[in-house]
């Protein structure tokens, strides 16, 4: 790979366009070109100088502007296929063939192919992760492409350009001037008080402005790039706990993912606005709509182990803070955070019953079981018990001869019991669901029911996400650099004196030409610049011209 | 009470004063030169100060709506949309200062009317927060998202009128039809807006009962004649309309009835535009364009997507992640309203990048900005109304 002598007696990199020094045109291509391509200022990339090895060749792929739109675009298709249906997460099923089943039932012929291509579950397919992958690589290699050569050329650009480098810029105009010194110190003057850097060399001056915002792409690429990583960190154990519980009022669990810590409901609490305490003005929103929750809220002691206690003694334990958890407001404690998600109200909580005889109607007194924890025996007097032969917290029917549960939950509970007393010491059985009562055999006793307690369930999320803040710095440095080059653009004027008496005008910004002009313009008139053409704007010189006929 | 109704007011003047400014900015092109420079005439600057004045009271409208609810006016449909409109004119304030290009105006301000007659047929009452929206960064999250859409859609407006310019329309060809396809969209939302201000007048309603895709029993009341029926639907108000025919559990039949009435009204007001001016309506419009620089105007295109772009991602996508982590315990779920602000971001990452490329300046990168417009209305529109998700709050 020989290096580029050009005629400056600059050497330049194998693949450079514009020589790094003076600007002049080195491939043919360049030469005869009416504008040049100014971008990375014509420096010499990897990507566009080797193309030999298979590395070469991933390189030049993925640094690829091109590819990598390719990628994005695949990815926006992808993303807009997975939001047709309701993905995985929101459907109201757990098993593949239920899932496959409801996707059948509610989208017919389309849900199943949606199905089984694997669309249901399309951000955790293989394909869609490897697009992402494959899109982070691009942001690498091409930015790693560009921004060390550009960087250099930029540092070595020299003030004084050849006369072919100006004369093939968007920008350029030519023409004599009385006084081309005088033109230069005026041009400088007002340049400088438009704020940019100037630099003279041999009656030529260099005007530059905001370079820094050609960094911007590159530090926006490193934020999302930052991101990213942050994202695949979440896959080490202990960065990242996401858990649910569901908490009954009154009962003290530990809380799943975060180990030593307890969490005991207090209560919880289901607002509603009401049309009586609601502000007026909600008044006509409610009467179309009708209730409109206000608040989700669950009261909660947080307890920790004390140091060298044994799991599950409660004395052993601290009480860290007391808190209500509402929407928005999460419980927040060791990097952990609690949220309130969901609830169920009314659960079954205990239910009482009594034990009377058939004949006379004669109560032997009442008992409460407790439908999470029940016990054995319920001892109401002196030869006389009932004994919880067994427990069906959420009866669904006889199966095999024997009555099933369909779930721990007490939903539908239903118990046999054996009831003592001194009349039938033996015992009598009887199965006893709600608003049901089996018996083997004519019994003399049986149990009532008389009432039922219940109460609320809420379902929290426990969460720990040690990748937030460096998620949180990726997006800082993504908004610092993406404000950087859209905000700010990096302009540059280039003035100097040719031959007799003649001065070269030419301008380059990488964005926002109509502003570079206006500058371009104010400098023109105060220094009695030549007039300049915008070499790709052709309609406002033919337009002005018709206007003057007019 | 009274600052509502003075809030609506508000909306009401804001409304008429940003429709005079479009017939001023209309004079302001006829009289004028071709558009180089940055100075005006007299037409160009009443209708910029008409257009102020609007924008004042829009923001009145929205600053008393704000202190009448004690929550920032972006809950729902009808006033997120009333406030992305006023972000839009907002915006072309911005960029009418930056370019002094009264071409803009004249198309800007009436897609901002659309959008504020689109946005006043939802349901207009001061609602309350439910648990979810309890949170400052409703405010944050939602105005900041906002501002960068309407950015965004400037560039569409620059691009539309490029297009109109420079597309050959005396010949036939892909390009003609697409135009007139965007000009056919624009009367199809026009129709929304007459149909459903027609019933609403007259008053129109039907009571149905149906069985919905959870097979549970649910009620639902229609504003149109029902054309379809709910799935297993059964007439509650005497004397409706039959429907015609009944759909599927998942297919809302409700949207579906106000859908083909808007498309059918559309139609009727694109042919009767068709008859009185016996030319395709872009053809209408292109000479209110041929003023317009096309260089200018790619630039406009370019510069409102730059300005634009990181205001919506800081809104859309970070503010919108900090608050997910908030309110839904994880930053980021899938959700199709976030998935289609990802799918913007995309789109607009792709624009940026194409512009690198040679060949994508002018007409192609005119015709990106118009279907990232439509891409953002399709997440305002679309995804709120026909993909369920977290977001459907209208």
């Amino acid at each position: 790979m020989s290096k580029i002598n050009c005629q400056c007696g600059h050497e330049n990199p194998f693949g450079t366009v514009l020589c790094e020094r003076c600007g002049r045109p080195q491939t043919t291509e360049a030469k005869q070109s009416e504008t040049v391509d100014m971008r990375y200022e014509g420096s010499a990339r990897r990507s566009q100088t080797y193309k030999r090895s298979i590395i070469d060749r991933i390189w030049n792929f993925f640094s690829s502007v091109k590819i990598g739109i390719s990628i994005i675009v695949a990815v926006l298709v992808t993303s807009a296929i997975g939001t047709l249906f309701p993905q995985k997460l929101y459907v109201p099923v757990s098993t593949d063939a239920d899932i496959a089943a409801y996707y059948e039932r509610l989208y017919g012929v389309f849900g199943t192919i949606y199905y089984k291509l694997g669309f249901y579950d399309m951000y955790n397919s293989w394909w869609f992760i490897t697009l992402v992958g494959m899109l982070g690589t691009s942001i690498i290699i091409a930015s790693v492409d560009r921004v060390f050569p550009l960087y250099k050329s930029l540092k070595k650009q020299r003030t004084k350009r050849h006369a072919s480098f100006m004369k093939v810029q968007r920008i350029f105009g030519e023409g004599s001037s009385d006084d081309p010194d005088e033109a230069l110190g005026k041009a400088e003057e007002k340049l400088k008080s438009l704020r940019y850097n100037v630099k003279t060399e041999e009656g030529a001056l260099l005007a530059e402005k905001n370079r820094f915002s050609r960094w911007g792409p590159y530090i926006n690429h490193a934020g999302l790039i930052i991101f990213l990583f942050g994202i695949l960190l979440r896959g080490i154990p202990g960065f990242y706990v996401d858990e649910t519980m569901w908490i009954r009022e009154g009962e003290t669990r530990s809380i799943p993912g975060a180990p030593g810590y307890f969490l005991e409901s207090k209560g919880f609490i289901l607002e509603n606005y009401t049309k009586d305490e609601a502000k007026e003005i909600y008044g006509e929103a409610l009467d179309r709509v009708g209730s409109i929750a206000k608040n989700y809220q669950t009261d909660v002691a947080l307890y920790k182990n004390k140091e060298g206690g044994l799991p599950g003694q409660s004395e052993h334990r601290k009480l860290e803070k007391e808190y209500s958890i509402i929407v928005n407001k999460p419980l927040t404690f060791d990097g952990y955070s609690i949220f309130q998600m969901d609830f169920r109200l009314d659960e079954l909580k205990a239910m009482t019953f009594q034990l009377t005889q058939k004949e006379t109607g004669k109560s032997l007194g009442e008992f409460t079981v407790d439908l999470v924890d029940p016990e054995d025996t319920y001892e109401l007097a002196e030869g006389t018990k009932v004994k919880l032969l067994d427990y069906y917290p959420d009866y669904d029917g006889v199966e095999n001869g024997e009555p099933v549960s369909k779930s721990p939950i007490p939903n539908n509970p239903a118990f046999i019991f054996e009831m003592v007393t001194p009349e039938k010491p033996d015992g009598e059985r009887s199965f006893v669901a709600i608003r049901q009562t089996l018996e083997t055999e004519e019994n003399a006793y049986k149990v009532n029911f008389i009432k039922a307690d219940t109460r609320d369930i809420s379902g929290l999320t426990i969460r720990k996400d040690r990748t937030l803040y460096i998620l949180l710095f990726g997006g800082i440095i993504f908004m610092i650099g993406v404000a950087m080059g859209s905000y700010w653009n990096h302009r540059r004027i280039w003035i100097q004196k040719g031959k007799d008496n003649t001065l070269l005008i030419a301008a380059h910004t990488n964005k926002n030409w109509f502003s570079l002009k206006k500058e371009l313009n104010q400098v023109q008139d105060i220094a009695h610049l030549p007039a300049y053409e915008d070499r790709l704007d052709k309609e406002s010189t033919s337009e002005n011209l018709e206007g003057d006929q007019q | 009470m009274a600052l509502a109704s003075i809030s609506s007011n508000l909306l009401f003047v804001s409304f008429i004063a940003y429709l005079i400014a479009t017939l001023f900015f209309g004079g302001a092109i006829k009289g004028g030169k071709a558009e180089t420079t940055d100075k005006n005439n007299k037409w160009g600057k009443v209708a910029i100060t008409i257009t102020i004045i609007g924008f004042l009271c829009h923001i009145g409208y929205f600053i008393t709506r704000w202190i009448a609810s004690g929550h920032a006016p972006v809950s729902n449909m009808f006033e997120f949309t009333t406030a992305f409109g006023m972000m839009l004119v907002g915006s072309f304030i911005l960029l009418f200062f930056l370019y002094r290009t009264p071409s803009l105006g004249l198309f800007a301000l009436p897609i901002a009317i659309i959008i504020i007659g689109y946005a006043s047929m939802f349901p207009k009452e001061i609602t309350p927060l439910i648990p979810a929206l309890k949170s400052y960064w409703l405010t944050v999250h939602v105005i900041t998202a906002a501002l960068g859409e309407s950015i965004l859609a400037i560039s569409a407006v620059a691009g539309l009128i490029y297009l109109l310019k420079n597309v050959d329309l005396t010949k036939k060809s892909k390009q003609r039809f697409w135009l007139e396809a965007v000009m056919f969209t624009l009367v199809l939302v026009i129709g929304f807006v007459v149909s459903s201000t027609a019933f609403s007048i007259a008053g129109y309603e039907a009571k149905f009962t149906y069985i919905d895709k959870n097979e549970a029993p649910a009620k639902i009341e229609y504003n149109y004649p029902p054309l379809f029926g709910m799935h297993e639907y059964k007439a509650l108000t005497e004397g409706a309309m039959e429907p015609i025919a009944e759909m599927p559990p998942i297919v809302n039949a409700k949207t579906l009835t106000t859908f083909v009435w808007s498309i059918g009204t559309g139609i009727v007001l694109y042919v009767l535009l068709r008859l009185i001016f016996r030319r395709p309506l872009a053809m209408v419009l292109q000479p209110f364009a041929k003023k317009a620089n096309s260089q200018l105007m790619d630039e406009i295109g370019y510069r409102s997507v730059l300005i634009g772009f990181p205001v919506f991602t800081l809104g859309a996508l970070i503010f919108a992640m900090i608050w997910a982590h908030e309110a839904w315990s994880r930053f980021w779920g899938w959700d199709p309203k976030e998935v289609w602000a990802l799918i913007t971001w995309l789109f607009y990452a792709a624009f940026l990048h194409l512009r690198l490329s040679r060949g994508w300046e002018g007409e192609k990168s005119a015709w990106l900005a118009v279907i990232g417009f439509i891409i953002i209305m399709f997440n305002l529109i679309a995804v709120n109304l026909i993909i369920a998700g977290l977001h459907s709050y209208a």
